[in-house]
């Protein structure tokens, strides 16, 4: 079932006028914030369909921009998030897209600071809903509603397991797994979606793994 | 366990004699393993949210574009000139339902219900139904869930979406869902309020999604108008004993099968329909010419 909760249906509260287009985009923001870890200097925002042809009306351009202030999608901040980011030392930078997406509600973000970049697609769905699509070009399915725990590894034999028995020691249960690699034997990334609440020994673990590179925990 | 379409959500509340609401409050602890008292008080802060926005609308807003604000107050003046013609109740629906819309027209906090394009109809008829019942905090509460489990139902066998099924699967959701809820406040059977959302249902299939310029405004704001309009009647006819002879699951699988033939003018793009009228067209480019 796509939908599981009542508040999937009467909710969520948020800052007008659409649940895609405002909320959806926020929520998109929000999920790029949480995975780059903290504020990032500099934003790149390229938005497509959709999401390119009405963002000024429909607030998709300071929703994202909140989103990555680390604003939910019920904050009053968020019409002012553009000086608000400006205050805060965060450069935004917009881009209207032509490209024909797959879907109509499509973003595109980078995320940077002095040490690291990061890349994300997120689509809005319907209903303040959303997909995230693709991390640092590998394609994954990531809602954000729930924890859950990206690995990026080297494509080698036995880490998925070594991974997967830290989460049975730990007794956390998988939701949904899905593991994709830009090419055979090089790097690979394992999203994880769990029911538990993620504490930072069982990320410490994990981290400690041979060919593990990089642990990323999504709602804490 | 959870239900999978409306004969299974009445069939439930019936054998149990609950109402429909109980029936979507013990599925949302067993799906999220919240207590009950965390369930309700998440509800409860929904509840309030759409509080403070009938009350913002009622006292006036305007968009940022200025399509659209200032109806609900317009409406509630009529109203209290005594000269209206279909009843305060009725009247009183409309007018919250349009303020809601309105403040989210104007970027205000709403809650979405089932989308924000539709976020009026649910509010609107709750706290204009308030007015005559007299419902306890509680009550209110319930009416929030039964009209859950009427669109989660929707939600996963049609859509709720305009973009995917256009506005019957919005507005056109957001009415069933209410119809419902109202029939099973005013002391309806879970069999009621199936009627009544089958009722509203069937009257608003078929509805596109043609908004101008692409914002949430026009027509959605006046949709929600229609609708909450149409869940007070159905509602009414429900209660009254009068039933739909199409059952409720197979209206909302006939809006889905609707959906999936709609042109893609007609679903969210402000491609066709009131958004390619000429005046459609002149507001589109005097408001992008305004932001731009």
């Amino acid at each position: 079932m796509k939908y599981r909760s009542a508040f999937d249906i009467i909710g969520p509260v948020m800052i007008g006028p659409s649940s895609s287009h405002t909320a959806g985009a926020a929520r998109i923001g929000r999920v790029a914030r949480t995975l780059f870890g903290h504020q990032p200097k500099r934003a790149e925002i390229y938005l497509y369909g959709s999401f390119a042809k009405t963002y000024k009306g429909h607030g998709t351009d300071v929703a994202i921009v909140g989103g990555i202030l680390d604003f939910d999608t019920f904050d009053e901040r968020i019409p002012t998030s553009l000086k608000l980011a400006d205050t805060a030392g965060m450069e935004v930078a917009f881009s209207v897209e032509e490209a024909v997406t797959d879907h109509p509600n499509t973003v595109r973000i980078k995320l940077f600071d002095d040490e690291k970049e990061m890349e994300l697609v997120g689509i809005s769905i319907g209903g303040g809903t959303i997909e995230i699509i693709e991390l640092n070009s590998f394609e994954l399915k990531l809602s954000g509603e729930h924890p859950a725990i990206l690995v990026v590894h080297n494509d080698q034999f036995g880490v998925i397991s070594s991974v997967t028995k830290i989460l049975a020691n730990h007794e956390i249960n998988i939701g949904h797994m899905e593991v994709s690699r830009k090419e055979k034997g090089k790097m690979a990334l394992m999203v994880i979606e769990v029911d538990q609440k993620i504490d930072q020994t069982l990320m410490d673990d994990i981290s400690e793994l041979l060919h593990v590179t990089q642990v990323i925990k999504m709602v804490d | 366990m959870m239900f999978k379409n409306v004969a299974e959500v009445v069939e439930l509340a019936e054998s149990k004699n609950v109402k429909i609401a109980e029936i979507m409050i013990q599925q949302e602890i067993d799906v999220t393993g919240l207590s009950r008292e965390e369930v309700i008080a998440k509800m409860d802060r929904n509840l309030t949210v759409m509080e403070q926005a009938v009350e913002r609308g009622l006292n006036g807003v305007t968009s940022v574009s200025g399509l659209t604000g200032g109806d609900a107050v317009l409406l509630q003046k009529y109203i209290q000139s005594g000269k209206a013609l279909s009843g305060h109740t009725l009247l009183d629906a409309v007018s919250k339902a349009v303020a809601t819309n309105e403040v989210n027209a104007a970027m205000g906090t709403i809650c979405a219900t089932p989308t924000a394009g539709s976020a009026g109809v649910v509010p609107g008829t709750l706290f204009a139904v308030k007015e005559v019942l007299n419902p306890t905090r509680e009550e209110m509460i319930e009416f929030l869930f039964t009209s859950a489990a009427f669109g989660f139902v929707v939600a996963n066998n049609a859509s709720i979406s305009g973009a995917a099924g256009g506005c019957q699967a919005e507005v056109g959701s957001a009415s069933g869902m209410a119809a419902a809820a109202i029939t099973e406040m005013a002391g309806g059977t879970p069999t009621q309020s199936a009627h009544a959302m089958a009722i509203t249902l069937k009257n608003m299939l078929g509805l596109v999604c043609d908004p101008v310029a692409g914002l949430v405004e026009v027509p959605c704001v006046k949709r929600n108008a229609m609708g909450a309009s149409n869940a007070m009647t159905a509602a009414d006819m429900a209660l009254a004993g009068i039933t739909s002879r199409i059952p409720c699951d197979e209206v909302i699988d006939a809006m889905y099968k609707i959906g999936l033939t709609m042109p893609s003018a007609l679903r969210e793009t402000a491609e066709g329909g009131l958004a390619a009228t000429p005046t459609g067209r002149r507001l589109e480019a005097e408001i992008f010419g305004k932001q731009s």
